[in-house]
């Protein structure tokens, strides 16, 4: 039985560190919000089984709102913002993709050498995964940096959230749940607020290519 | 309990109540009072605190002592006079049509929300409320700054909300790491983010945890502190945002911040010993002291100009708590809050300046002096304390702070001396001929609130000639508790 | 070295040699069915073998004695990679004198000599070839070769047999690291045997070709060699996957009724995993050439996360 949950749940965990590659690789909007839809939903899946291995209740809720919020809430919103602002083409990246994906896995080295003395004394069941949350952090990070659109940078800064909500659920089983539901309330207010910047952009720069925002320089 | 109540109700009604009413022409009024009101929560709060020592609320998810409570003092005092100076400012502003009364609506109402947000933030006693708030007031001046919608406005605002995004998302990171270290060292699943609880067990919290949290923890709210090499958003939020906003964000957001990095210092202290923490803070205190002095001389906004004042001096004030001990935590805490009502104030003076001007480029803004003298006079004197000058407030700080480093960590006292020397100059040559210089600038068509600013400097200046025995209790206390 | 043991390795080359042409005929023959073809016949690779060898070898003027060599290094590299890929029994003789590095080293051995024959007679599409095959073999190998560290790191050990000894005693469950090291090897092995959305191996499209034009010069005998060389590449890698993937049902020790038994487990797996091949191969388009280095950067990648991940997970049990 242990030996099942936690084999699921390193699959989760692997597949994350997938999605996460397969995000910073990705060139289409589109898709890019389709591989954050599966995100949450691996999640949602990491969270349940977690919370029945562990018989953790609170866990079950967790899961409950990441898929309401994750799954179905923000992904359609990105897609609406998407429809309504028209950018469905293709994405330039800054940085070609073979140069980030090499930079991605250093990055990985690095999140398992940072993890690695302290994987061992999470909880028992996710040992391990905290390294590959802290990866998917990182990889968020960077998926930020070599985007120039608003819409990827936005979807990077959740998949970012998503690794965090994992190392939470992967390092102690989740965080007290009144900080949980404050931490989702957070996000979903933060993503309406991008969502809303992107039309002002929108309209001010007739673009939503973040290379305009580079205006306010020291010189 | 009743007191904690009002301090962290009333700004939430104001909320709901400018959301409402913000865009009517009481509206200023209605903030003014709602701030006051906060204030008065506050004063009591502070009372009670200096006469009856710390208190807890709500099974200890609030907890109010030595260190927050002057803080929390601080806050409400500074939301208040920016309240104040906030009326006539916009008044202006409307007129000119870059604000309109929708914005006015939402800038009210945020503005209440981000003083809810900064209160939430010191009194709790939970760490991951800490992190709630903290990030809630991202999301308040985010709005704030980008009130204007303009091009540029909008360009900060977006920057300063991913930067800060992605650095407030490492301070989760460090949350859960700590949370987790907590667990492991027994605490309960309620307890074990409650600062006091962790407090009491922090000598067990695992070391190895700890060093990592802390690292996410710093460089989570150091962002938001506005540290060196993360501090890209603070120039710019503070020079396209509305003065007000610059004012609250340079008062009391970066000293929340720092709050936070305290709290987070003790518990890491407790389980590493002294060195690990105190090091990374005097580390990248010291880059921002360096990196800002150097970046002083070469802005020509104005509000930019005394942005990187304040990444400086709060570099600063992270360098005087990293070298730890009672003298330099005191000079660190009496340095925030100097810090605090001197960088307010003279954003009030130069909100008014810039709005004489019509622009907020220095070498545009000529003899205040001559059109204005109390805004000439109150930039001049807000400048030469800013810089340090004998007898305000920041002079004591700075010259503690400096004593302490000679004998402490004597390499860094040239670093010191040659930044605080750059910025002197630097802040020097703009003010003097903005202040003084032949003018053309025409005369405002609302008076100038310029109670705030001469309240701010005298209360500046009171604290570098004498500072009350409570106060010197409260801080003394609080350097105790940081510096362990 | 026992008898059994020299026996199995007898045997397993022997199967190899005698298997690849059926197995590239069956992939054929599954990709004819799957597009509503008839398709040549299972035996086909079989009878082209025969009509070359019974051809006349015309050499070009130019063509040094590598030209000629070539074919036969090739083909013994097959061979041998063939033979130390542990398919039907663990104790093999030849296995510890190669393990999954060397096996790497074979199959570069046999593409350097590919190239060096192609630009030998100095025709353009023989360097045009010669220059794609290098660029796909530059960045497949090493994701080969993280493909087998991951596996190694399972069973502590590089050696073929070992690493098959290992997997196969393990208990059925879900492994993260091999699941990812498996799609790493499937995408590794389109692009090493020039199947579908890396090259088309049924085209002489000259815009396109990187397999065909290497072996453009080629005819009679020699053309023959390369062909079942081709086809013994394309058994080795369906045998190291299922080697590392689909161990169970090989023989281990001395046991002659499970050695027999190995081979019918053994044609099983083959004919799914070429079934498997022409599946994928039939849904997938073919990509352009300037897309291949991204497709094995992935290949690379997913091995590299295989192994990160083996890592990280280790502490759990395996």
């Amino acid at each position: 039985m242990t030996g099942l949950t936690q084999q699921l749940i390193d699959l989760f965990a692997a597949l994350l560190l997938l999605l996460a590659f397969a995000m910073l690789a990705q060139r289409r909007i589109l898709s890019l919000i389709h591989l954050y839809t599966l995100q949450g939903a691996v999640l949602v899946a990491a969270a349940a089984v977690m919370g029945y291995a562990t018989r953790q209740p609170h866990l079950y809720v967790s899961a409950g709102v990441t898929l309401a919020l994750k799954v179905f809430l923000i992904p359609s919103l990105l897609h609406r913002v998407i429809n309504r602002l028209n950018v469905r083409w293709d994405l330039e990246m800054l940085i070609n993709v073979p140069t980030t994906l090499i930079a991605g896995i250093v990055l990985v080295i690095f999140a398992f050498y940072l993890a690695a003395p302290i994987a061992g004394l999470a909880a028992s069941i996710a040992r391990g995964t905290l390294g590959i949350a802290l990866a998917c952090i990182l990889l968020s990070f960077m998926m930020m940096i070599t985007r120039s659109k608003a819409v990827p940078q936005v979807i990077g800064f959740l998949a970012m959230e998503n690794g965090l909500f994992f190392a939470a659920t992967a390092a102690t089983y989740g965080m007290p749940m009144v900080v949980e539901l404050g931490i989702a309330l957070d996000v979903l207010v933060g993503i309406l607020i991008l969502g809303v910047f992107m039309f002002q952009i929108r309209e001010q720069f007739d673009s939503l290519d973040i290379r305009h925002l580079e205006k306010l320089k020291d010189d | 309990m009743s007191t904690l109540f009002f301090l962290l109700g009333l700004p939430l009604a104001g909320t709901v109540a400018l959301a409402l009413n913000g865009h009517r022409r009481f509206a200023p009024e209605l903030n003014i009072a709602f701030s006051s009101g906060t204030f008065l929560a506050a004063a009591a709060l502070t009372a009670r605190v200096v006469a009856a020592g710390p208190l807890y609320a709500m099974e200890r998810e609030f907890h109010i002592d030595a260190l927050n409570v002057f803080l929390v003092a601080l806050t409400a005092f500074v939301a208040l006079t920016t309240a104040i100076f906030s009326r006539p400012y916009m008044r202006v502003k409307l007129e000119h049509g870059r604000m309109t009364p929708k914005r006015l609506r939402l800038y009210h109402s945020m503005y209440q929300l981000f003083s809810f947000t900064m209160l939430l933030a010191l009194t709790t006693n939970n760490m991951g409320f800490l992190w709630v708030a903290m990030e809630a007031a991202t999301l308040a001046t985010v709005l704030l700054v980008s009130v204007y919608r303009t091009a540029a406005s909008l360009e900060a605002a977006w920057k300063y909300f991913i930067l800060c995004g992605v650095g407030i998302a490492q301070a989760l990171f460090g949350t859960v790491l700590l949370y987790m270290a907590a667990e492991r060292a027994g605490a309960g699943a309620d307890g074990a983010l409650l600062w006091t609880h962790l407090d009491a067990i922090k000598t067990s919290l695992d070391p190895r945890i700890m060093a990592l949290a802390f690292a996410f923890l710093f460089v989570g709210y150091g962002t938001k502190v506005g540290l060196v090499p993360v501090h890209n958003w603070l120039p710019d939020a503070h020079a396209e945002g509305p003065t007000p906003v610059s004012a609250v964000l340079s008062g009391l957001l970066l000293n929340v911040a720092l709050y936070a990095v305290l709290r987070c210092k003790v518990l890491t202290d407790g389980a590493l010993g002294p060195g690990l923490a105190g090091q990374m803070m005097m580390a990248f205190g010291l880059l921002s002291v360096v990196v800002a002095a150097f970046f002083l001389s070469r802005q020509r906004d104005v509000k930019r100009m005394f942005a990187y004042s304040s990444i400086e001096h709060m570099g600063l004030a992270t360098f005087a708590f990293g070298v730890g001990g009672p003298i330099a935590t005191f000079a660190g805490l009496l340095h925030m809050t100097v810090h605090s009502l001197i960088k307010s104030a003279l954003f009030f003076a130069v909100g008014h300046a810039a709005q004489h001007a019509g622009t907020q480029v220095m070498s545009e803004i000529r003899g205040l002096v001559r059109v204005n003298p109390t805004v000439g006079w109150g930039m001049m004197l807000g400048a030469l304390a800013i810089l340090g000058m004998p007898p305000f407030g920041v002079f004591a700080s700075e010259f503690l702070i400096l004593t302490t480093t000679m004998r402490e960590q004597p390499w860094a006292t040239p670093f010191l001396l040659v930044a605080l020397g750059v910025a002197f100059a630097a802040v020097f040559k703009r003010v003097q001929p903005m202040v003084f210089g032949e003018t053309e600038l025409k005369p405002l068509p609302h008076p100038p609130a310029l109670i705030p600013v001469f309240l701010h400097l005298g209360l500046g200046l009171m604290l570098g000639l004498y500072i009350p025995p409570y106060l010197e209790g409260w801080y003394r206390e609080a350097a105790r508790m940081v510096a362990g | 070295m026992s008898v059994l043991g020299l026996a199995s390795q007898v045997l397993e080359i022997f199967a190899a040699l005698a298997l690849a042409p059926l197995l590239a005929g069956w992939v054929g023959q599954c990709r004819a069915w799957l597009q509503n073809r008839s398709g040549p016949g299972l035996l086909q690779p079989y009878r082209v073998l025969h009509k070359l060898f019974n051809k006349d070898s015309v050499l070009a003027t130019h063509a040094s004695p590598l030209f000629r060599t070539a074919p036969y290094v090739i083909f013994g590299c097959m061979t041998l990679a063939c033979g130390i890929v542990p398919t039907l029994s663990t104790d093999l003789p030849l296995s510890p004198a190669a393990d999954a590095i060397a096996l790497v080293g074979l199959f570069a051995l046999a593409r350097v000599f590919a190239a060096l024959a192609a630009m030998d007679v100095g025709t353009a599409f023989g360097s045009l070839g010669a220059r794609r095959e290098m660029l796909i073999g530059f960045l497949a190998e090493p994701a080969l070769l993280m493909v087998f560290f991951t596996a190694a790191l399972i069973s502590d050990s590089t050696s073929l047999t070992t690493i098959v000894r290992t997997l196969s005693a393990r208990e059925i469950g879900i492994q993260p690291s091999l699941a990812l090291a498996a799609v790493a090897l499937v995408m590794v092995a389109l692009a090493e045997n020039a199947r579908v959305p890396v090259d088309n191996p049924a085209t002489h499209l000259e815009l396109t070709m990187v397999h065909e034009a290497l072996i453009l010069e080629y005819s009679g005998r020699h053309l023959a060699l390369l062909e079942w060389a081709a086809a013994l590449k394309l058994f080795a890698y369906a045998c190291i996957g299922i080697a590392l993937f689909a161990p169970w049902g090989v023989a281990h020790g001395q046991a002659p009724a499970a050695l027999v038994f190995a081979l019918p487990v053994l044609v099983a797996k083959l004919a799914a995993a070429g079934f498997l091949l022409a599946l994928l191969e039939t849904v997938s388009a073919k990509m352009r050439i300037f897309r291949v280095p991204e497709f094995l950067g992935m290949a690379f990648l997913l091995a590299v996360i295989a192994m990160l991940v083996k890592i990280l997970l280790g502490a759990g049990p395996q």
